[in-house]
């Protein structure tokens, strides 16, 4: 009886030190190999698939210089857009890197790198809708007893349920393909998207069925926030050191802006190096 | 030793005193905004099951008795559908209908002479109802319920006793008659419990109704986990939900049970 527990005992120790020294190994490094990092897909041009299965993109391209930047491997992990924090939270990732807007709110759940590129949102809608020829902004006045379309738990249905939830009848989306069916089909009259996606999926992927209208919206801060960022859990401020200085390598060899010609059209989107 | 316990007892009913201030001082989700939201998507569930139930169960009666029919191509029919319906999965069907009714554009089909042209359903008066989510998700629940119930009606219909069949007959009354006064009371009552099971049932399967956008409870929690963040607090205060709606949907049956099925109860 002694001896079994005795073994056991040395199990145990045997087992936690173990443990012990796996843990330290990591955290010595403070990036993961494989780096895993979250994506919402398709949103495209940040993140899509090519019909042979491989994955392309704005995000996949920066994010795959970015490991080679910090020495380790991409992992990509794809979720939808909705559970996307409470899945960095629950440790199906280590960082997201899915158009997420720093904001306020999610600063509060998840630490933010520097931002990696600020597009404004857009208004999109079908070439032949009456809200097609508006100039300037949309109001509430336009959008009066519209469907609106947007991707659910994003900045843009956060500014949409909150200024014209009372006027307009919001639908929220799981998916971005879901709502560009609803648009095609005519069940949604506005979509309200990252103008460089709305741009791609809708207007360049439908020759001239659909068209941006209205002034580009990238205020206020409070719904808008600072640009894209990547995100990860609070405690990794070593992980967040190093992810920021190698966007800084990033940005200093030109491959940030380089991949911004290849994926924007110059004119239509703003890319900020602050 | 008792004061011992009591002092025991007193410290823990403080601490989970000052558990639940906690969880509710710091609760920032649960405010008019939200639950307000919650509260549209109950109307949207309650609208949608009951709606759905009730024009099941009247498509579901005459597709019953046609289903017993002795005539092969009367009931083939009947059955090809109940088969397809409860062979394929509810989210399917749902996707079938919302998605599927846009999928063809209008066409032109010629035939000797001339050409007739089929529209597209944006160009029918059609497109007022299907435009919104409201009615494909009801469609597919209506159909999707009725063949559930026909199998349960039929069954209870042929399970009726013989004898009652051959008394009825010996006081004289035609088919139609027997079927009315006879058959169909007694079957109605005995298919009550496995009813009551279909009404649960559906009340869970419109959990799915969200996939097409529509706003119902489980589309509110989802919004919520959206912005909050908070994917335990949001779904577990739905789920609270279903369960109260579910506990009335059995209530409501054992009552009707109680009295409907009275006579098959043993005398005690």
């Amino acid at each position: 009886m002694k001896k079994y527990v005795t073994r056991s005992l040395m199990g145990i120790t045997l087992g936690l030190s173990t443990l012990a020294m796996t843990a330290t190994s990591v955290q010595a490094a403070d990036v993961p190999d494989p780096l895993r990092l979250g994506i919402d897909m398709p949103y495209a041009p940040f993140g899509y698939k090519l019909p042979s299965g491989e994955l392309t993109g704005f995000e996949i391209e920066l994010g795959n210089a970015l490991c080679k930047q910090l020495a380790t491997h991409c992992q990509w992990v794809e979720q939808d857009f909705d559970g996307i924090v409470p899945g960095l939270l629950a440790r199906k990732y280590d960082v997201i890197m899915s158009a997420l807007t720093i904001n306020p709110e999610r600063e509060r759940q998840v630490l933010f790198s520097a931002p990696y590129f600020t597009p404004p949102s857009g208004w999109f809608v079908k070439a032949d809708s009456p809200l097609a020829k508006v100039t300037g902004a949309l109001d509430s006045e336009a959008l009066k007893g519209k469907v609106i379309g947007v991707q659910r738990g994003n900045l843009q249905d956060h500014y949409v349920t909150d200024l014209y939830g009372q006027v307009a009848e919001v639908r929220r989306y799981t998916k971005l393909d879901d709502l560009v069916l609803d648009m095609d089909s005519g069940r949604v009259d506005a979509a309200f998207l990252d103008q460089p996606v709305g741009q791609d999926t809708l207007v360049n992927a439908n020759d001239g069925n659909f068209v941006n209208t209205g002034t580009a919206i990238s205020e206020p801060k409070k719904y808008f926030g600072d640009g894209f960022g990547i995100a990860m859990k609070q405690r990794d401020r070593a992980l967040k050191k190093s992810i920021d200085s190698a966007l800084e390598q990033l940005k200093a060899d030109g491959t940030l802006k380089r991949l911004s010609a290849k994926y924007f059209a110059a004119e239509k989107t703003t890319t900020t190096s602050q | 030793m008792e004061q011992l316990n009591d002092v025991a007892q007193s410290g823990f009913i403080a601490q989970l005193g000052q558990m639940i201030n906690d969880v509710l001082s710091q609760n920032y989700i649960f405010t008019a905004t939200t639950l307000w939201h919650y509260w549209d998507g109950l109307v949207t569930t309650v609208q949608l099951v009951f709606l759905s139930l009730i024009i099941g169960l009247i498509l579901a009666v005459p597709l019953a008795i046609l289903r017993g029919s002795r005539r092969r191509w009367i009931k083939m029919p009947v059955y090809l559908y109940t088969y397809v319906f409860r062979g394929t999965p509810l989210l399917i069907q749902l996707y079938l209908i919302y998605y599927g009714v846009v999928f063809f554009d209008g066409f032109d089909v010629s035939y000797g002479l001339g050409s007739v042209h089929i529209p597209s359903i944006q160009q029918t008066w059609l497109w007022d109802y299907f435009r919104d989510p409201f009615v494909p998700a009801m469609l597919a629940f209506v159909l999707n319920t009725a063949a559930y119930t026909t199998e349960i009606f039929h069954g209870a219909i042929q399970s009726t006793p013989k004898g009652e069949m051959e008394a009825a007959r010996a006081y004289g009354m035609s088919r139609g008659k027997m079927m009315r006064r006879i058959i169909m009371p007694s079957a109605f009552r005995r298919a009550l419990p496995a009813y009551g099971n279909e009404v649960i049932f559906m009340l869970h399967a419109s959990a799915i109704c969200s996939v097409v956008t529509l706003l119902d409870l489980t589309g509110a929690a989802r919004d919520i986990y959206a912005r909050f963040y908070a994917p335990f607090e949001a779904f577990l205060f739905v789920a609270a939900i279903y369960l109260c709606l579910t506990f009335t949907i059995i209530a409501i049956f054992r009552q009707l049970e109680k009295r409907l099925l009275a006579h098959l109860r043993p005398l005690s």
